[in-house]
């Protein structure tokens, strides 16, 4: 592997890097941090006819986290084709 | 015709029809065995992955848990969903890469070390043997109540059935009967659950009605007035930090599971395996956002029902009578002024229910069709058979393909390896059945046992082994040894009382931390462990290292394959 091709591999592995650890951050934040860390500061707020954090605890959380994956695999399609490294 | 009949029916059809799909797909070559020759398409992947993931347990029980546990049933929810996106993130895309078999392969391979195979083989087999004797136990009982045999008959019925799918078949066969049995028990799941919901708030979706109708408050209402627990306040049955550590300690494990991971060898591509893990949450979502919705409805169907009736009342509606019988639901007029009345202690609550009751009884309290019981019947049969062909087929492939050809006979021929992946099996359900007829009477800690130990062995070697390229085989291997005994210490002295036969618990919590939630710390330790051995030691081999940069990179995964 020449050194060229070498920069570019390691910008593929940054860039793929940042983009798990944003996602990652939203996993955290909508389970540990809303339904968890701040259960009890956001009973307070309802959303429909529920609290909002039992709302993330037993809804929302899942129902982001079905969106997290999907938005990595089309990111990291995206990104494998821009780095030419997608499969034949 | 009686609700016995379409049982037996519909168990029946569906069972000819596994059958039949296990026939079609069954396997010569070991490829086919352990990775279903890596032909099978994303979303498929994703329904047989969810029905190897969803259990009896998480069928039959899971929406009573929630039941009970009022907000606090979030840890299941989020902990056995959260595990995913871990998996998809982190673990699949490289692990389909570097195209092996097995968890053990990519852990020996990559720690350059028979010793580290060995250990991850170890711990793949003890935590899916732990893991199978729960499901041919839910097996047993779900024929036996719904069959009218004993119970175990019902465990005999089961191993069977699961032998003839995971011999014959291989992954390959279990792939494409999993992905049947997953539209079999989310079909039953959603039928009870949607005609339970459009009775009760007038709103056929039950994620819907549980978050705009007003079921919810009324339900806490109730139950503050009744002197129960809050169900829309955190923390009422598990502090704070124990919400948090088993949340994190049930993501982890789910991620580190090694028959969970072994499905993502079985997609052609790495794209695919990115995409399948999605395809497979949505389909785990389906049921597991409809389940706390179930829980509301049930629960407050069922003290509405009951609450406040004198007993002549209760015993006059037909499934009252029916669960009465069955011991899962108990009626008595303890205080003698003709009313009965729930409370939240069971020695002066006149009103007892199982919570196994909940999704099982929920067709009848709903009035629904006789037939709908017997799909729910096939839907938990679904369940758990799939998850128990799973589990199987991971230990007989740490086995056989680790242990035996990898490490024992390097020289062992095609033939000789299926030979010994399906005496493995055979031997793994003999065991299995064993448990199912004789349980050990600790379920919970056996399930704590098999989510701990993955988090604390096996989810960080893979990860650093992926992300960390100067991480060796010195520093991986005393991280996976500390974390497992460390996370099998603290269970056992935990749950002493259970395990060990001491009178009292040796230890209440580590760190205020409980028996389910310590596999966290046993994690952080492994991660530390692991982290400061590597480097004061010799960095890994420079074959090693271009590995690990071969499997950041999609391309040539199908060569990975080929050179097999």
């Amino acid at each position: 592997m020449n050194q060229q091709q070498n920069d570019k591999m390691q910008a593929y592995w940054r860039a793929n890097v940042r983009l798990i650890t944003t996602l990652l951050v939203i996993w955290a934040l909508v389970s540990h941090v809303a339904a968890i860390l701040l259960a009890k500061p956001l009973s307070g707020i309802t959303f429909g006819r529920i609290p909002l954090s039992f709302w993330f605890a037993q809804q929302g959380s899942m129902i982001i986290f079905v969106i997290l994956i999907f938005v990595y695999a089309w990111r990291m399609n995206k990104l494998d084709r821009e780095f030419d490294v997608h499969e034949e | 015709m009686n609700t016995e009949t379409w049982t037996l029916i519909i168990v029946g059809i569906t069972f000819a029809f596994y059958l039949y799909i296990g026939y079609l797909n069954r396997v010569r070559e070991t490829a086919g065995f352990y990775v279903a020759g890596r032909g099978v398409p994303a979303i498929a992947n994703g329904a047989a992955t969810a029905a190897d993931w969803m259990s009896g347990a998480s069928f039959v029980s899971m929406a009573g848990l929630i039941a009970f546990l009022g907000y606090d049933g979030a840890v299941y929810l989020m902990g056995w969903t959260g595990g995913y996106v871990l998996l998809a993130l982190l673990l699949a895309p490289y692990l389909r890469k570097y195209g092996k078999y097995t968890v053990p392969d990519f852990i020996g391979d990559r720690y350059y070390s028979n010793r580290a195979r060995a250990v991850a083989a170890v711990a793949t087999v003890f935590i899916s043997l732990t893991y199978v004797a729960g499901q041919m136990r839910a097996v047993g009982i779900v024929f036996s109540r719904f069959l009218q045999v004993n119970i175990v008959m019902g465990v005999i019925i089961g191993m069977a059935i699961v032998a003839f799918f995971a011999i014959l078949g291989g992954m390959k066969g279990i792939t494409w009967t999993q992905v049947a049995q997953y539209g079999v028990l989310i079909l039953a799941y959603l039928i009870t659950a949607v005609a339970i919901s459009a009775r009760l708030t007038g709103n056929p979706v039950p994620q819907l009605a549980l978050t705009f109708s007003d079921i919810a408050p009324r339900l806490n209402q109730i139950q503050i007035e009744l002197g129960l627990k809050e169900y829309l306040a955190p923390f009422q049955n598990f502090s704070q930090l124990n919400v948090l550590f088993i949340t994190l300690a049930l993501m982890l494990g789910t991620a580190g599971l090694p028959h969970v991971i072994i499905r993502f060898y079985t997609v052609p591509s790495v794209a695919d395996a990115r995409k399948s893990a999605g395809w497979a949450l949505l389909f785990i979502a389906i049921l597991y956002t409809t389940a706390p919705a179930l829980a509301v409805f049930a629960k407050y169907n069922i003290l509405e029902t009951l609450n406040g009736k004198t007993v002549q009342e209760a015993r006059s509606i037909d499934w009252v009578v029916k669960w009465e019988e069955t011991g899962l639901l108990k009626l008595e007029d303890k205080d003698g002024d003709g009313r009965l009345v729930m409370t939240s202690d069971n020695a002066t609550s006149e009103i007892i229910f199982d919570r196994d009751i909940i999704v099982l009884s929920t067709p009848e309290v709903a009035q629904l069709a006789p037939w709908v019981v017997g799909l729910v019947a096939a839907g938990g049969l679904a369940a758990a058979l799939s998850t128990a062909s799973g589990l199987l087929l991971a230990m007989s492939s740490a086995f056989s393909h680790d242990i035996y050809y990898r490490i024992l006979r390097p020289d062992a021929d095609e033939r000789q390896r299926l030979l010994v992946g399906r005496a493995t099996i055979f031997v793994a359900i003999l065991i299995a059945g064993y448990f199912g007829v004789n349980p050990p009477g600790f379920v919970g800690e056996v399930v704590a046992f098999a989510f701990g130990l993955a988090a604390a062995s096996l989810f960080p070697a893979i990860i650093l082994g992926i992300f960390d390229k100067r991480m060796n085989r010195e520093g991986a291997i005393a991280g996976i040894l500390t974390g497992l005994v460390f996370t099998l210490v603290m269970i056992l002295l935990i749950r002493s009382d259970r395990l060990l036969g001491t009178e009292t618990p040796i230890l209440t919590s580590f760190l205020g931390v409980n028996a389910q939630g310590v596999g966290v710390y046993g994690a952080i330790l492994n991660f530390i462990i692991s982290y400061v051995v590597s480097r004061t030691t010799p960095p890994p081999p420079e074959h090693i290292q271009h590995l690990v940069e071969d499997i950041r990179v999609p391309r040539g995964a199908g060569v990975a394959v080929a050179e097999h």
